[in-house]
């Protein structure tokens, strides 16, 4: 069964917590650029790609890099996938 | 692990035990897949390696990473691993423009601008912004030094200051695209050098053991000579002579000798192999090696000293044969804790073609010429009586790199920046093959080399999970 926005949401942002531990998740936007908000750099990007692979089997080719912005783009762009 | 003991099968054969190539069997074999990891040499760790003579270790290249080293470390390999990596606590210039001794931290690199070199504060900030806002996708036509002439135009002092560390740390000049620059120089740029305590070679016994603990099937002195097809995909490599079945490659070895002699240009598509020919190689190092008698205790100097007595920087003035310019690392016992002597290592650009066609007599001379110019510069500039203290010396030179690593020519950085755009488009040329090795300035030294390793592995996972 596809999974929910709010699930997808926190699957999302537990993933980001495994990678970067010592940021404040919690506290986080919405709609402002991941990017601007906790010390994520490019390896922690990737990293993420990564996990959706290894965890829900969700493909994220390059070329869609930028549909993973904000947390909301980046559920809008998960929703039916996982 | 042996050849004849290898498995019938594997998911990726990992060609060369460099940190990329480690790190990448490493992150593969996490993965789950079956990975075996070849290296010709007897020992892992490519150009990250040492020697041991006469009861000194002696480090090629283990002096000053970026702090994002830990994190990859912690990351990818392990936070054992992460929690050997210290900052190191001074790095000095000395050359006929100035003297100086920076921490080369932000704080300190800011310091020295605007009070030794009398920038304003915001040039300094703008200069900083620049470099941090450069992107791979920016304007690649800029070269280095046209970047610096827009913030310090005529200051040919602080254009060495920005890019003689560099230099070192990857072997580019004021030639190569300013986004090479910018993106290593920030890299840098934020908490200083940092250094492996306990040496190349805990740093590699822990990763072998790491890799073993995941799973990776290693084999030494084992030599890739052909990477086999079938229908145009990777099916096995031959390695001293022995075929092994593979799904995937994906090698640390030299980028041009990788598409060319072992794959083979007949295999490639045209445009793709004139690429490969195209391709210029990096330079290659010379490089000294000096132990201090037993007893005898070295003052603090400087864990880096870029020493130069060219008049400015200039590319050629870094490659010159005999060196105008060499970068020394101090080895105080610090570096490895429970073992008490001091060593230094120079490090000087070398070309092969001065070192290839000498006759054993005068390669014989000609290292005793670079070691005799070193103890030089060391008893004028650094260290008086050095020549009392120096118990042991020896020399490296573009040949003991290639008798080492393969790599063609020597080369100690891979590839000029064209060589990014081969590495990554080899696995649309041949499905199933990778590389991840030094190439292109950005993917160099131990932190470029080890992240590349971990990007490769992840195309490489997904090669291995669609098929």
């Amino acid at each position: 069964m596809a999974m929910s926005k709010d699930e997808i949401r926190a699957a999302v942002l537990e993933i980001i917590e495994e990678i970067a531990p010592d940021e404040d998740i919690a506290s986080m936007n919405d709609e402002e650029p991941i990017r601007e908000q906790i010390g994520l750099d490019s390896m922690d990007f990737l990293d993420i790609v990564m996990e959706l692979r290894k965890q829900y089997k969700v493909e994220v080719p390059e070329d869609d890099y930028n549909e993973l912005r904000t947390l909301a783009s980046t559920v809008a762009y998960l929703e039916g996938k996982m | 692990m042996k050849l004849e003991d290898t498995a019938p099968q594997y998911d990726a054969v990992v060609i060369g035990g460099g940190i990329g190539g480690m790190t990448a069997a490493n992150r593969l074999a996490k993965f789950g897949h079956k990975v075996l990891l070849l290296e010709h040499h007897f020992e892992l760790g490519g150009l990250a390696a040492y020697f041991k003579r006469k009861g000194f270790i002696f480090d090629t290249a283990l002096h000053g990473f970026p702090v994002g080293m830990i994190k990859t470390c912690r990351k990818y390999w392990s936070k054992e691993i992460a929690d050997c990596i210290v900052q190191v606590d001074s790095i000095r210039y000395d050359n006929p423009q100035f003297c100086i001794d920076t921490t080369y931290t932000t704080e300190d690199f800011t310091d020295k601008l605007i009070n030794f070199f009398k920038v304003t504060p915001e040039t300094v900030e703008s200069f900083f912004k620049a470099c941090q806002s450069m992107d791979f996708f920016d304007d690649r036509e800029k070269t280095t030094l046209e970047f610096f002439e827009e913030y310090f135009p005529g200051r040919s002092d602080i254009h060495r200051f920005l890019m003689e560390p560099i230099h070192y740390a990857n072997g580019s000049t004021f030639l190569e695209p300013a986004i090479t620059y910018g993106i290593v120089f920030s890299n840098f740029m934020s908490k200083g050098v940092y250094f492996f305590t306990g040496g190349t070679d805990l740093f590699v016994k822990m990763c072998r053991e790491e890799m073993e603990k995941n799973g990776v099937d290693i084999v030494m002195q084992a030599t890739v000579e052909k990477i086999l097809l079938e229908n145009g995909k990777v099916a096995g490599v031959v390695a001293n002579g022995k075929e092994i079945k593979t799904k995937s490659v994906l090698s640390n070895a030299n980028l041009k000798a990788t598409c060319l002699d072992m794959i083979g240009a007949e295999n490639l598509p045209a445009d793709f192999a004139a690429s490969c020919k195209e391709m210029r190689l990096s330079t290659s190092n010379s490089q000294v090696f000096i132990g201090i008698k037993e007893g005898v205790t070295l003052p603090f100097i400087g864990d880096i000293i870029f020493h130069s007595s060219a008049e400015s920087f200039a590319p050629e003035e870094y490659i010159h044969n005999p060196p105008h310019s060499r970068s020394f690392s101090i080895y105080y016992p610090k570096c490895r804790p429970g073992y008490d002597r001091y060593a230094i290592a120079a490090s000087m650009g070398a070309r092969m073609s001065d070192w290839e066609n000498l006759s054993d007599e005068e390669y014989e001379k000609a290292k005793e010429n670079l070691i005799e110019q070193t103890l030089s510069i060391l008893e004028q500039k650094l260290v008086p009586n050095i020549r009392e203290i120096t118990e042991y010396v020896e020399a490296a030179t573009p040949r003991t790199f290639q008798r080492y690593t393969l790599h063609k020519e020597g080369a100690t950085f891979g590839t000029k920046f064209e060589g990014l755009k081969v590495s990554e488009d080899l696995p649309k040329a041949v499905p199933g093959a990778y590389h991840a090795g030094s190439v292109a300035i950005i993917m160099s030294g131990w932190l470029g080399a080890a992240n590349y390793g971990v990007i490769v592995a992840n195309q490489l996972d997904e090669y291995l999970c669609k098929a």
